[in-house]
């Protein structure tokens, strides 16, 4: 039977950096005894930082860490019954194998006879029978890695901490570590916590995956939950590929997004801002009349057992994957079944749009310049002398590769008649009463929808401006 | 016709000239020195001469006690200077390792003076302890060149080994003695090979301090004005053979470590 007790829990840990710097900031969890628990994020998103406070290099600022139900929060990392697997193995260069893998054992002063036996069983457990004498240089990365490895399991500790270990490797080499970790696991029986920014990686290993980003946990569960329930927009991006569309609720079970409507199976209110997730494979091509949008094939690429094609349809790019193939160009229609809709409530109401940048270095919508410079949108950048963008580091932007996002909050537009005086225009297709003013669903020209609130009554279908003051937008750069 | 075409060897030309005029060409009068004698017939009379010499083996030993002395000393001030200097986060650390290295900059003589008057004021004179003050003088002035490369194999050490080390269950001193320590032996050594050879012979020192015992270097001086060329060529043969052997003992030693290092 599987203990199924907590052997790690952390309770409000923040990790804060003497520059201000917040690598981790108010994350708890519990792992159970013998799981395979991955942290997943991209890099900067606080897993190793976690990692590390774990292992016990680094002391969080605030919150506690308890193993086995006591507090280890300030214990040295020589004191803990964890080892640790480094992402660049960090194995000594002036110890041959056999130095390398006995260093533990040493450090607890057993016997040499008990030592030269574990060290022969966990060569054995990693492959490397025989390799005792040699030096840490002659092996290739694949069996460095396996010597880093054998370092840590010989001390038996009860957790395994494991730093984007398999990192370094060839593509062919990482898929086969992955598989005789997973086995390792399972033979050993310990807790391993495992580091990663690979999607497939952890999709693959674990029991369990914490998604990470910016020193919060995004979510947690079982590769199966995340993969088909992300929980936000930034899961569904991560993992796996997705088709990600904002979008709003038109009616019960009805989401109008990508410029179409569809019906879904997830019940949310009437007018709710909402992001919609369609994975690739879950993109049904077919002929234009019975798709619920239409659009025209822009690329086609063969994937080995599958076609990649990426159909436009107005403003949006759907990506589909498909064992048939399509010619660009082709004007297709996209249907998706509800089933496949993942709607996830948006985390407010704040109306997001791309704004575009211009060849004079200006910031666009609608085809209106706002009154609002880059330099002080992209941090760090200036312009150049001769008319370009220059990053913090001095090398030019590419205007083509940055994509600025513009928020801004319902109650900060105004509606208006005059439609010319809006940054855009559109027409009121949807209206809530909400006690001290009215909650109106925008549908703009440009094919999205704003929420706004006003206070004044509009009637539906009423063609309005919106008008959006600059000094309330907010911008964030997306490479 | 053949034309002379300048190609990238052409450039070696001025430095091979250079060996070969101010290097191979002394070596070989060194030699035919060493073993001729003054009718310029071939003779050992100077080899044996030196080993049977108890004044000339003496200072051979008395230099061989001065540079040890000197590299214990800097070796002892330097390492735990160095291993401090590259583990602190300091900010200031390059202001730190200037500081150290800032005497270089001052002229040495000048140095040595300053050495001499404190020490004078504080011994009295300096005929008491001849070989404390040259031990002291030499020290002084070789002290950055320990420094420095000891610093520079500390501080590329890579971190996690010390993480590693102690994440494997061993404290400070463990980590420090199983990992610190010897990864940075070849900085030790090329410290040690910077500072005792020099030592062995910069009679420099000695004559400004008043310490008027004969090292390698004074020794091989008195010959040559004593118009003894046979004799002092010998000396400085000798000197070099012991150079030669101790830089091959030493390099063969780095070799082994830096293999390993060169994972770092």
């Amino acid at each position: 039977m599987e203990d199924k007790t907590n052997i790690i829990e952390l309770k409000h840990i923040t990790k804060t950096y003497e520059d201000g710097f917040s690598a981790v900031s108010d994350l708890n969890l519990e792992v159970k005894r013998g799981e395979f628990i991955t942290f997943l994020g991209p890099s900067g998103c606080g897993k190793t930082t976690t990692l590390r406070m774990i292992a016990g290099f680094d002391v969080p600022t605030e919150g506690e860490i308890l193993l086995n139900g006591k507090p280890i929060t300030e214990l040295p990392p020589n004191k803990r019954p964890v080892n640790t697997v480094f992402q660049r193995y960090a194995l000594f260069p002036h110890m041959n194998i056999y130095e390398n893998i006995a260093f533990g054992l040493k450090q607890k002063k057993m016997p040499e006879h008990v030592i030269a036996k574990k060290v022969r069983k966990v060569l054995e457990l990693v492959d490397l029978e025989g390799f005792e004498k040699r030096r840490i240089d002659t092996l290739s990365g694949g069996q460095q890695q396996r010597v880093a490895i054998a370092r840590a399991v010989v001390n038996e500790p009860e957790i395994l901490l494991l730093d984007e270990p398999l990192g370094a490797l060839d593509l062919k080499m990482r898929k086969e570590m992955q598989l005789e970790l997973k086995e390792m696991h399972r033979e050993l029986g310990i807790t391993f916590i495992y580091v990663t920014h690979d999607q497939e990686e952890a999709l693959t290993m674990s029991d369990k995956i914490v998604v990470m980003s910016e020193g919060k946990m995004q979510q947690i569960g079982t590769p199966e939950d995340i993969y088909n329930e992300p929980i936000n927009a930034f899961v569904a991006d991560f993992i796996g590929e997705s088709n990600i569309f904002n979008g709003i609720m038109t009616g019960e079970l009805k989401a109008r997004f990508c410029g179409g409507e569809f019906v879904c199976v997830d019940d949310v209110k009437e007018g709710t801002h909402i992001t919609a997730v369609v994975r690739p494979e879950d993109v049904i091509l077919t002929a234009p009349e019975k798709g619920i949008i239409r659009g025209n094939v822009t690329s086609v690429i063969f994937k080995g057992i599958h076609y990649e094609i990426t159909v436009e349809s107005g403003k949006n790019e759907i990506v589909a994957q498909s064992v048939n193939s399509a010619v660009p160009g082709e004007r297709v229609g996209v249907y998706v079944e509800p089933d496949n809709i993942h709607i996830m409530i948006a985390e407010d109401n704040t109306n997001i749009f791309d704004g575009e940048i211009n060849k004079n270095y200006e910031l666009e919508y609608n085809g209106r310049v706002l009154d609002v410079s880059l330099t002080d949108i992209i941090k760090g950048s200036r312009m150049s002398e001769d008319g370009t963008l220059l990053d913090a580091g001095g090398s030019e932007i590419d205007i083509e590769k940055v994509k600025i996002k513009i928020s801004i909050q319902p109650q900060s537009i105004e509606l208006t008649d005059d439609q010319e005086e809006g940054l855009v225009q559109g027409c009121i297709s949807n209206m809530i009463y909400k006690g001290d003013h009215y909650s109106y669903v925008i549908h703009t020209d440009l094919e999205q929808d704003f929420v706004v609130d006003d206070e004044y009554l509009w009637n539906m279908e009423d063609q309005v401006g919106l008008v959006m003051p600059v000094e309330k937008m907010k911008f964030k750069v997306k490479r | 016709m053949h034309k002379y075409r300048f190609s990238r060897k052409s450039l070696g030309v001025p430095y091979a000239l250079f060996l070969l005029i101010f290097v191979a060409a002394p070596l070989f009068v060194l030699i035919y020195y060493a073993f001729t004698n003054g009718r310029g017939q071939f003779t050992l009379q100077n080899l044996t001469g030196f080993f049977s010499d108890p004044n000339t083996l003496g200072t051979l030993f008395y230099s061989f006690g001065i540079a040890f002395a000197t590299t214990v000393v800097c070796l002892l001030l330097a390492y735990p200077t160095a291993y401090v200097l590259a583990a602190s986060r300091l900010r200031a650390k390059s202001v730190l390792i200037m500081i150290f290295i800032m005497p270089m900059w001052i002229n040495f003589s000048l140095r040595i003076t300053a050495l001499k008057e404190i020490l004078t004021w504080l011994e009295g004179s300096l005929a008491y302890h001849p070989f404390l003050n040259t031990v002291l003088g030499m020290s002084y002035d070789f002290l950055p060149f320990m420094i420095l490369p000891i610093y520079t194999t500390i501080s590329k050490l890579d971190g996690a080994l010390l993480e590693a080390a102690k994440d494997l269950g061993a404290g400070d001193a463990q980590a420090f003695l199983r990992v610190t320590l010897p990864l940075s032996l070849p900085g030790v050594i090329s410290g040690v090979s910077m500072v005792f050879l020099p030592a062995m012979t910069n009679y420099v020192v000695l004559d400004m301090l008043y310490n008027s015992t004969y090292i390698m270097g004074s020794l091989i001086g008195s010959y040559f004005s004593a118009y003894n060329w046979h004799g002092g060529s010998m000396i400085a043969l000798i000197l070099l053979g012991i150079i030669c052997l101790f830089t091959l003992l030493t390099g063969g030693m780095e070799e082994e470590n830096t293999r390993g290092g060169a994972l770092l």
